[in-house]
């Protein structure tokens, strides 16, 4: 009952805030709707248990990747009124048939799915004992999902370096 | 009340997951665009994690792959949103716009 | 039923309240304590030794006139000082401030929640904050403010990098990201971590510091360089916000290191069994005792260190906390594992 509320509720307001930050005029409007948007999911996770990934999402996402877009959008509206990067609405229309497909091909797989049976059983694994999520998640990350644990830690790498190249004035 | 499966969580996924794709296409300002890529990668996530609750449901309380993907996917985020957004930078000191239909310096 | 809903909801108001009222009176704490420095008297006038002054501040605030700039963004201006604010306060849900008491039957913690990722939500609580600062410069639709909120954005998130390194050294000794958590390994370790992370704690405070836009850390809000950095534009209520939300992050950082590295609610030397006597006083004494130390530390530091210059500030984040704040943690990793 409770689950209950609390999904409807933050899905209707993460769909709210999604259509407003597609729909925004002003682009820094835009750019807190996906802040806010992002904490709403922040509280889904929260309710399916996941209380590592939440602060996660706070963290990294509504902290530093939505702080970055304000940034370039802030240096980006300097020069001209935001009005100047206004969209016309062209193709729109072909854009909207698109998306149509797309949710129809959606729609499609979920009710395939649902009429299958449920999932088959899960892979065997080092049993662990049980414990709170932070260090669930620590577990998988350190021991069977190590190599791309340090993977992801080169891509982050490599990232940064081709960021300052790219932001970077001379060279 | 039916309780909430993760077939529900499915629908809000999809829901989430067409609304960023209509952002992509319809919108014009790149920087929207790349907002509502974040918003596909966010949907994807839900997905994920609603999936990984039910196998702790299911299987054992300590299957959260789920989770684990998902955080591998905030990290491939993060890095795709640094690089996309220096070369958003570069493209604007190059030719003053953020408007998508006019950065065609590789058309023919 | 009453435990579940009646007893937080009255830690909350308790805690939200002794906020407010203790951020008030630390301004008027900073005044004075300057001011004794500086060889005068700082506020006297109102009430005995000035103890009403901030009543006086407050009265003053509230009842200024709401201005807004003319082409000023109007919801974000209005937005970015609760952005500012929020955070600042709702950090404290996890900030422990004593074990349990026992009031009338009941076993009443003294903390309003104890979640287990409670070091993580701190973090990224403050991450949030940097939000008030941006949108404030951006949307007075002005000069020095959105040139201040620019630097001040960016010193914030610099620091947050060093300051999240060395709590992650204290979590690789405490083995848990629960506040509580983090004094029950202290008080079993028997010794405060302080004293097993120097380093860490050095960085911390410097961090702390340059989080709060504290001195020697403050250009961004610095009258003499940049009129008023990003408040510029505000009056009345909405400066006010800013205000208490950067006395509010004092006590934040304070409270934290106090929980983190000065053994929270612990007494000093809690395994030496000679000293055991300290035991009588509260747990949650013990507390603001060291609350209000660092707090003096900060202010103590305000009246005495000149400010930074703005590349000398990135410089000493970038080039000299981070890769200190490495190698600690690498050197805690290390030691935790081969002792």
């Amino acid at each position: 009952m409770a689950e209950a509320l609390a999904f409807y509720s933050l899905a209707a307001f993460i769909l709210g805030f999604a259509v407003l930050v597609i729909t925004a005029r002003n682009t820094v409007h835009s750019v807190l709707f996906l802040v806010v948007n992002f904490l709403f999911v922040a509280a889904l996770y929260v309710v399916l248990h996941a209380e590592f990934l939440a602060v996660i999402q706070v963290l990294v996402y509504a902290g530093g990747i939505v702080v970055l877009y304000l940034f370039v959008v802030m240096l980006v509206n300097l020069k001209r009124p935001p009005e100047a990067h206004q969209d016309p609405r062209r193709r729109s229309r072909l854009g909207l048939v698109v998306s149509g497909i797309v949710l129809a091909q959606l729609v499609a797989i979920a009710a395939f799915s649902a009429t299958q049976a449920a999932g088959g059983p899960a892979p065997v694994e080092a049993s662990v004992p049980v414990a709170g999520n932070v260090e669930l998640v620590g577990w998988q990350l350190y021991t069977t999902y190590l190599v791309p644990f340090e993977v992801a830690s080169m891509l982050l790498l490599a990232a940064m370096i081709g960021a300052i190249i790219l932001a970077k004035r001379e060279l | 009340m039916t309780p909430i499966t993760p077939a529900h969580y499915m629908v809000l996924s999809a829901a989430l997951f067409i609304i960023g794709v209509i952002g992509v296409l319809v919108r014009r300002n790149i920087i929207v665009i790349f907002m509502s890529i974040e918003l596909m990668l966010n949907a994807v996530n839900i997905n994920l994690v609603a999936f990984a609750r039910d196998w702790q449901h299911r299987v054992g309380p300590d299957h959260v792959i789920g989770q684990v993907f998902a955080v591998f996917v905030i990290v491939v985020a993060a890095a795709e949103a640094a690089v996309g957004l220096g070369i958003i930078l570069a493209f604007y000191r190059n030719k003053e716009t953020v408007n998508i239909d006019e950065m065609n310096l590789m058309k023919w | 039923m009453v435990e579940i809903v009646i007893i937080p909801l009255l830690k909350i108001v308790i805690v939200l309240v002794a906020v407010l009222a203790g951020v008030a009176y630390l301004v008027l704490l900073e005044r004075k304590v300057i001011a004794w420095v500086q060889v005068r008297l700082g506020p006297m006038r109102v009430g005995p030794h000035g103890i009403l002054q901030p009543v006086a501040d407050g009265l003053k605030l509230f009842l200024k006139e709401d201005i807004t700039p003319a082409r000023a963004d109007r919801w974000v201006y209005t937005a970015a000082p609760i952005i500012s604010l929020v955070p600042a306060l709702i950090v404290f849900a996890v900030i422990p401030f004593g074990r349990d008491v026992h009031l009338f039957g009941l076993t009443v913690s003294l903390y309003v929640a104890d979640i287990n990722v409670g070091l993580l939500y701190i973090v990224s609580v403050a991450s949030i904050g940097v939000y008030g600062l941006i949108l404030a410069g951006y949307s007075s639709n002005s000069k020095y403010p959105l040139l201040s909120s620019l630097r001040a954005s960016a010193q914030l998130i610099s620091y947050e990098v060093a300051v999240t390194m060395t709590l992650v050294s204290v979590i690789l000794l405490a083995g848990t990201l629960s506040m509580v958590g983090i004094v029950e390994a202290q008080r079993e370790a028997g010794i405060w971590f302080f004293f097993a992370q120097p380093l860490a704690f050095a960085i911390y405070l410097i961090g702390g510091l340059a989080e709060t836009n504290r001195s020697p850390f403050d250009l961004p809000e610095a009258e003499q360089e940049l009129v008023g950095g990003f408040h510029t534009e505000y009056s009345g209520m909405r400066f006010a916000f800013f205000f208490l939300a950067e006395y509010a992050n004092m006590i934040v950082i304070s409270g934290v290191a106090a929980t983190l590295f000065f053994g929270g609610w612990l007494p000093p030397f809690p395994n030496v069994a000679a000293l055991s006597f300290l035991g009588f006083v509260p747990g949650w004494i013990w507390f603001l005792l060291k609350v209000l130390f660092f707090l003096y530390v900060f202010l103590w530091i305000r009246a005495t260190l000149p400010r930074y210059r703005y590349d000398q500030l990135m410089r000493l984040g970038w080039k000299v906390l981070i890769p200190l704040a490495i190698a600690n943690v690498i050197l805690t990793g290390v030691a935790t594992v081969w002792l």
